[in-house]
C-alpha cells in the first residue's frame, strides 16, 4: 500500500479549495451575490481567464496529492516506504520523469545539444577523439534511422495530435451545443447561436479557450512519449514536467499569500475602524510600520531567520520534499504578514464609513453587541474590497516569487519554480548557440498564467466595483449595440 | 505648518523606534546570536570558543534585551539592542558581520551615489513616460486606440521583470551590440551602462503605472468642472492638459512617491543583473552572503527614507493643491 503524505502546503490548498466552495454555496443562496457572480460569468474575457485558471488549478490540485511508495525490494520483509514523495503528477507523468538523459537537448530533439567525445578518447596517441552529437538515450528512441525519419515522424505525430486535438474540440462545441439545446429551440438553432454568441453566458468564448487548449494539447500528448516536447535542463530533466511542477509553486504561493493577508488585514482593519480610539492609533501604527520598510528587505530579513531556523531544526521533517515545502509554507506565511498594510487600510476607511450608516446606528441603538455588528454589518459590506485585493494580489505574487528566488530568499532550490527556472536560464542564455528552451517555457507558462489572473481579477473588479466598470474601453460594446 | 512638520517628525522617530525593534526581535531573538556566529563561521564542527570570539569580536557578546547583573541605568544600556539602536539612531552603522574590513556606512555612501544615478533618471524618465502613454490613452478614450492600449498594458505588466533583462541584455548587447552586456564605470561612461537598464526597468513598468494613471485621468474626467470647461467650448486637448492633468496629479504623484524610497536604494534585481555597484546589489549580495549586519541596516535605512519621502510628499500637495492644508 502508498503511504498518503499530507504536505503543509497540500493540507492548506485543500482547505482553501474546501473555504471556495463554502463561499460559492453561500453565494448562491444570496441574490445581491449570485447577481454580482453572474456578471463575472457573463464577461467573455472573465470567463476565458478564468477557465484557463481553472486548468491550472487542475495541475495545481494533481500536484497537491502527495504519497510515499513502499520499496518492492526490502529485504526484511517489513514495509519500507521510499525517501522520494511523488504526487499524483508525478504518477501521471512518471514516463516524462524516468525519460532522463544525460545533459541538455532541444525541444523534439533525437540529438543531444553539445559534442561529445564518442569513441577512441585518449586511447591511442596518434588518433583523435571523434566528437559528434550524441543519440538522446529516449528522446526518438524508437526511430530507426533518426537522421532521415526524424522530420516525417515528428510532423506525423503532430498532425495526428492536430487532429485529435480538434475531434476534442468539435466534441466539446457538440457538447455545449446539446446542453443549450432545450432553451435555444433545437440542436441546430443552439448551434447557430454559439457560434454568433446569442448566449445568455459567453459560451462562445469558453469554447474557444478551451478548443485552443485542446488543440495544444493534441501534439503535445502526441510527442510526449517519444520525446522532450520542451527539450531537457542541464541535468537532462524534462523541461515540460518542470513547467508543471512549477505552476504548482507559483499557485500555492499566490493563493496561500494571499489567503494569509486576510486574517490581519480584515479583523484589524474592521477593528480599527470600528472602534477607534487608541485601538486605531495601535493598528494605524502597525501598519505604518510595516509599510515603512521595503517589501523586499522585510520578506528578506524574515526568510533569512526562517532559513537558520529550519537549519536548527532538522526532526521536524522526514525528506527533502517535506524540508522544501515547509520552507515554501513559511515564505507564504511571511509574505502574508508582511503585505496586508494595504488591504488592511482600504478595510479601515470603508469600516469608519459603514459604521456612521443608519442600519449599523439602528443596531448599536437596539444594543446589538459589537461583535455580532462587526459579523452581521460590518465583513459582509467590506468583502468586495477583499476580494478585489486578493484576486489582484494573486497575479502579483506570482511574479513576485520569480523576482524573490532570484534574491535567494524565495523558495527552497529543491523546489521547481519559475524564478529557479529563469535564474538557470540566466546561464543558459549566455552560451552560444543558446540554450533558449528552459527560458521560453518559464516565460509561456508564467505568461500564461499571470495574464489569465490579471483578467479574472479585472472582470472580478470590473463586477465588484461600479466605478472601475465605467473605465473600461468600450470600444467593442458599442459596436455591438 | 511649522506643528505640522514637528509632529510628522516625531511620529516618524516613533515608526523608527517600532521598525528598528521589529528588526532587533527578527535578528536576535528569533534567532539568537549563536545560530548567527554557527553560519557565518560555518562549517560542521564549531567549538564554542570560536562562536564566543565571533560575538566578542562584533560586541554581540553582552545580554540581549536586559542585562539584570549591572547597576541602575546600565541594566538597560549594557545591552546589544541599547548599543545597536544608538549606533542606528545616529546613523553609525558600524561594521560588516562577515567581512569585518567592510565599513557598512562608507560603502553606503558610496554606493548610494551610483545607485541613484541609475535610478533618478528613471524615476523622471518613467514619470514622464507613464503620464504621456496615460493621457494618450484618456485622449482618445473609447476608441480603438484605447481598446489595445489598455490590452498592451496588461499585456507588459504580466511579463515578469526578469524576462524584460534577460531578453533586453540579449537583444541589445548580444545581438545588435549596442550596449556592454553589463558592468559601471564612473564618470560619463556610466551612460553606457545604465541607458539599458534604465530603459528595460521603465518598460517593465510602464503597463503597470500607465494603466493606473489612465484610470486616475478618467475619474478625474467625470467631475463637473470638465463638463463646464467643455460647455465654455474648450477644445479637448486644452481640457484634458490644462485642467485634467493638473487635477490628477496629486493621486499620480501619491503613488509615484511610493517609489522615492527606491530612488536612493536602487532596484535590487536591475543592479545585480547589470552588476552596477550601487545599494541594490549590495544588499543582494547581504542576502547571498547571510550578513545580518548589513540587511539590518539597510531594513533601517529604508524605513528612514521611506518616512522622509512620505513627509516630502505631503509638503509637495500644499505646493501643487493650495487648497489641501496640511494639519
Amino acid at each position: 500500500m502508498i503511504k498518503p503524505v499530507i504536505l503543509w502546503t497540500d493540507a492548506a490548498i485543500w482547505l482553501l479549495m474546501a473555504g471556495l466552495a463554502l463561499y460559492f454555496v453561500g453565494v448562491r443562496r444570496q441574490a445581491t451575490q449570485a447577481a454580482t457572480w453572474g456578471r463575472v460569468l457573463r464577461d467573455p474575457v472573465g470567463v476565458a481567464a478564468g477557465a484557463l485558471m481553472a486548468l491550472f488549478l487542475l495541475v495545481t490540485l494533481a500536484d497537491s496529492l502527495h504519497y510515499r511508495a513502499p520499496m518492492v525490494d526490502s529485504p526484511t520483509g517489513a514495509v519500507v516506504y521510499d525517501t522520494h514523495t511523488r504526487s499524483l503528477l508525478d504518477a501521471l507523468m512518471a514516463q516524462q520523469i524516468a525519460m532522463r538523459e544525460t545533459s541538455y537537448s532541444a525541444p523534439l530533439a533525437w540529438q543531444g545539444f553539445s559534442r561529445e567525445a564518442v569513441d577512441g578518447v585518449g586511447m591511442l596517441p596518434g588518433v583523435a577523439a571523434r566528437r559528434e552529437f550524441p543519440r538522446l538515450v529516449f528522446g526518438g528512441a524508437q526511430l530507426v534511422d533518426p537522421a532521415r525519419g526524424w522530420a516525417g515522424d515528428v510532423l506525423a505525430r503532430g498532425v495526428a495530435g492536430l487532429a485529435f486535438g480538434a475531434l476534442a474540440g468539435a466534441l466539446l462545441f457538440a457538447l455545449v451545443a446539446s446542453l443549450i439545446a432545450r432553451t435555444h429551440g433545437g440542436w441546430r438553432a443552439a448551434a447557430r447561436d454559439l457560434l454568433a454568441d446569442r448566449t445568455r453566458h459567453p459560451l462562445r468564448a469558453l469554447w474557444l479557450t478551451l478548443a485552443a487548449v485542446c488543440l495544444l494539447l493534441g501534439p503535445v500528448l502526441a510527442w510526449m512519449p517519444h520525446y522532450h516536447v520542451l527539450g531537457t535542463d542541464r541535468t537532462g530533466n524534462d523541461v515540460l514536467y518542470q513547467s508543471l511542477k512549477s505552476v504548482r509553486t507559483a499557485f500555492v504561493i499566490g493563493a496561500l499569500s494571499t489567503l494569509a493577508t486576510l486574517p490581519f488585514a480584515l479583523g484589524l482593519g474592521v477593528l480599527a475602524g470600528y472602534f477607534k480610539g487608541w485601538v486605531d492609533d495601535v493598528i494605524q501604527y502597525l501598519y505604518t510600520l510595516l509599510a515603512s520598510v521595503p517589501n523586499v528587505l522585510l520578506i528578506a530579513a524574515c526568510v533569512l531567520m526562517v532559513q537558520v531556523f529550519l537549519d536548527k531544526n532538522p526532526q521536524l521533517f522526514e525528506t527533502a520534499a517535506e524540508r522544501g515545502d515547509l520552507k515554501m509554507f513559511l515564505l507564504c506565511a511571511v509574505l502574508g504578514i508582511t503585505g496586508w498594510s494595504g488591504l488592511c487600510r482600504l478595510v479601515r476607511g470603508e469600516t469608519l464609513k459603514l459604521r456612521e450608516l443608519d442600519y449599523v446606528q439602528a443596531a448599536t441603538a437596539f444594543g446589538v453587541s459589537d461583535w455580532r455588528i462587526m459579523r452581521r454589518h460590518v465583513v459582509p459590506n467590506v468583502m468586495h474590497l477583499v476580494l478585489i485585493t486578493a484576486v489582484l494580489n494573486f497575479s502579483d505574487l506570482i511574479l513576485y516569487e520569480a523576482v524573490l528566488t532570484y534574491v535567494g530568499v524565495g523558495v527552497d532550490p529543491t523546489t521547481t519554480s519559475f524564478g529557479g527556472m529563469i535564474n538557470l536560464a540566466r546561464v543558459e542564455m549566455a552560451r552560444d548557440p543558446i540554450v533558449w528552451w528552459s527560458f521560453a517555457a518559464a516565460f509561456g507558462f508564467m505568461v500564461a498564467m499571470v495574464l489569465g489572473a490579471n483578467l479574472f481579477a479585472d472582470a472580478v473588479r470590473d463586477a465588484f466595483d461600479p466605478r472601475a466598470r465605467s473605465q473600461r474601453p468600450r470600444v467593442f460594446r458599442r459596436k455591438a449595440a | 505648518m511649522l506643528n505640522y512638520i514637528l509632529r510628522r517628525i516625531a511620529y516618524g522617530v516613533l515608526i523608527l523606534v517600532g521598525v528598528n525593534l521589529l528588526t532587533f526581535f527578527l535578528f536576535f531573538t528569533v534567532n539568537t546570536p549563536d545560530d548567527m556566529a554557527r553560519l557565518n563561521i560555518g562549517g560542521k564542527r564549531v567549538t564554542q570558543e570560536q562562536i564566543d570570539l565571533w560575538k566578542s569580536e562584533r560586541g554581540y557578546d553582552k545580554p540581549i534585551w536586559w542585562d539584570e547583573s549591572a547597576p541602575g541605568t546600565a541594566k538597560l544600556t549594557h545591552t546589544v539592542l541599547w548599543d545597536r539602536s544608538i549606533s542606528l539612531f545616529a546613523l553609525d552603522f558600524g561594521h560588516s558581520d562577515a567581512r569585518r574590513a567592510v565599513n557598512i556606512g562608507h560603502e553606503v555612501k558610496t554606493r548610494m551615489g551610483v545607485s541613484l544615478q541609475l535610478a533618478l533618471p528613471l524615476f523622471v524618465l518613467q514619470l514622464i513616460a507613464s503620464v504621456a502613454f496615460a493621457v494618450l490613452l484618456a485622449f482618445f478614450r473609447n476608441t480603438r486606440i484605447d481598446f489595445w492600449g489598455v490590452v498592451l498594458c496588461v499585456l507588459m505588466l504580466s511579463i515578469s521583470s526578469l524576462f524584460y533583462i534577460i531578453v533586453g541584455q540579449f537583444l541589445f548587447s548580444r545581438v545588435l551590440r549596442l550596449v556592454p552586456i553589463n558592468g559601471y564605470e564612473p564618470g560619463l561612461d556610466a551612460v553606457r551602462f545604465l541607458a539599458l537598464p534604465i530603459l528595460l526597468s521603465l518598460l517593465s513598468r510602464l503597463g503597470t503605472e500607465a494603466r493606473l494613471y489612465r484610470a486616475m485621468l478618467l475619474e478625474e474626467m467625470s467631475k463637473d468642472y470638465v463638463r463646464t470647461a467643455r460647455a465654455k467650448g474648450l477644445a479637448e486637448q486644452a481640457v484634458l492638459l490644462r485642467h485634467v492633468l493638473r487635477n490628477a496629479l496629486i493621486p499620480i504623484i501619491t503613488s509615484a512617491g511610493g517609489y522615492l524610497p527606491y530612488v536612493f536604494l536602487g532596484s535590487l534585481v536591475f543592479e545585480s543583473f547589470f552588476a552596477i555597484p550601487g545599494l541594490g546589489a549590495f544588499v543582494i549580495d547581504a542576502i547571498t552572503g547571510q550578513d545580518f549586519a548589513i540587511v539590518r541596516t539597510m531594513v533601517f535605512l529604508g524605513a528612514l527614507l521611506y518616512i522622509a519621502s512620505n513627509a516630502l510628499i505631503d509638503i509637495a500637495y500644499t505646493w501643487i493643491d493650495p487648497r489641501v492644508r496640511l494639519s
